[in-house]
């Protein structure tokens, strides 16, 4: 398919359909991860990559024999892999007898969440989930060293006039859809913060209340325009939260570590261990909403701010 | 109650599949748009009123109260974006091919 256009469109829908047969599968978490990361932000992001680097992909000369040799190949060898694994559902397989009972006796009385999702991601396997965080701010890291450009005084004072010729037009283009969305956003916030606080006892946490979050900001701004948006969300603000999270999560780790415990070991944090648990969690779950939330908004701020650029060059040019 | 209920899934349904039929066999696009935006919004809600009726008591209903509200407000916006931004990219209906509107098209293409 050459138009990259619907290839983002046919992934975004994909991912709709898995978060679909997810929920079919009683595994409503990952579910709701799906929608909102798989269907919803990186549609989302893609969309705005092609608005830089265009709608069709690059004519193919050559015809890539090699490289469908080698994905046959792998292929092949991962579904030779399957052949080992146990069968689908089995109650013998090695994670039904090792450590899941243990995480479905066990850790109402160790950790004391409802959600048994939330306490294996946030308590037993935390060091885990510390690392995805580290990748998310690595990512948003990586956006920033590639594309971030140094604004200039005479950029800020064209889009104080941009802000104000917006003001005048409020009310001639996009009417309706400006209205719905200053209705709509103070409700997707709170429910951002719903699912961030709401983790421990239903499906949520801190991923999803960071995406929903980011997208809360990122209609705004594809609404009322960048140089609104850059007044609200002051861009060293949002890289700072972002670096925020990252560090409010591994304090949390030392902290645990200098009272004399392993690494991300709740239970000193207060002298009831269950109690210490919640707020370990609760605190971490923080961290994470916080660095996706922030690494998101900088992610489409940086891709949306390299269009305008290219945008006021040519302008200048012609 | 049952019986109410099922008649409003089952309006739903109709409606949700007459949508579906309708975006694959009308001409263009703003047909197809007018096709689906207009039976999911009533499909989804019919559907929603349904699913209130099986459980008329309790926390579920709000829960779907608040999804409603928030389909009404949502889907025809969404076709309004669809729509204008159609409109902004220069896609013209397709009409019927009469003396006027041949007219219409040869002074605005």
């Amino acid at each position: 398919m050459k138009d990259l256009f619907a290839v983002i469109m046919l992934s975004g829908i994909y991912g709709l359909l898995s978060a679909s047969f997810f929920v079919a599968m009683d595994a409503v978490d990952v579910a709701f991860t799906e929608a909102s990361v798989g269907a919803g932000i990186s549609t989302l992001l893609m969309l705005v990559a092609i608005t830089i680097t265009g709608r069709t992909e690059r004519p193919q000369r050559h015809k890539p024999v090699l490289a469908l040799v080698v994905v046959f190949v792998t292929g092949s060898l991962l579904i030779y892999g399957t052949l080992d694994m146990p069968y689908f559902g089995s109650a013998q397989a090695p994670v039904h007898q090792h450590v899941a009972p243990r995480y479905i006796n066990d850790s109402m009385q160790e950790v004391g969440a409802p959600n048994i999702v939330t306490s294996v991601l946030a308590s037993y396997r935390a060091f885990d989930t510390f690392g995805e965080v580290v990748v998310i701010f690595t990512a948003g890291m990586g956006v920033l060293a590639l594309l971030s450009v140094v604004r200039h005084p005479r950029e800020i004072a064209r889009d104080n006039e941009k802000i104000d010729s917006l003001n005048k037009s409020m009310h001639e283009e996009h009417l309706i859809l400006r209205i719905v969305v200053k209705i709509l956003i103070p409700f997707i916030l709170l429910y951002a913060l719903y699912v961030q606080f709401h983790g421990d006892f239903g499906p949520g946490g801190g991923f999803q209340a960071g995406v929903i979050f980011a997208a809360a900001i990122i209609l705004y701004s594809m609404l009322f325009g960048m140089s609104t948006a850059r007044r609200v969300i002051n861009q060293s603000v949002i890289q700072l939260f972002a670096a925020i999270g990252v560090l409010l999560y591994g304090s949390i780790g030392v902290i645990s570590l200098l009272s004399g415990k392993n690494f991300l070991d709740y239970n000193v944090l207060s002298p009831d261990p269950v109690a210490g648990q919640h707020l370990g969690i609760l605190l971490i779950e923080l961290g994470v909403g916080f660095t996706v939330a922030s690494v998101m908004v900088i992610i489409f701020f940086n891709f949306a701010g390299r269009k305008n650029d290219q945008q006021n060059k040519e302008n200048n040019d012609s | 109650m049952n019986i109410s209920s099922a008649l409003f899934l089952l309006i739903g349904s109709f409606l949700c599949i007459s949508g579906g039929v309708g975006i694959l066999r009308f001409p263009d696009f703003y047909t197809r748009m007018h096709a689906v935006g207009v039976t999911d919004t009533l499909a989804t809600a019919m559907i929603l009123i349904g699913l209130m009726l099986q459980n008329p008591d309790g926390l579920v209903i709000v829960k779907l109260v608040i999804i409603l509200l928030m389909t009404l407000f949502i889907s025809p916006t969404a076709s309004h974006a669809l729509a204008s931004a159609a409109v902004h990219n220069n896609l013209m209906p397709k009409l019927e091919e009469t003396e006027d509107n041949k007219k219409v098209s040869s002074s605005n293409p």
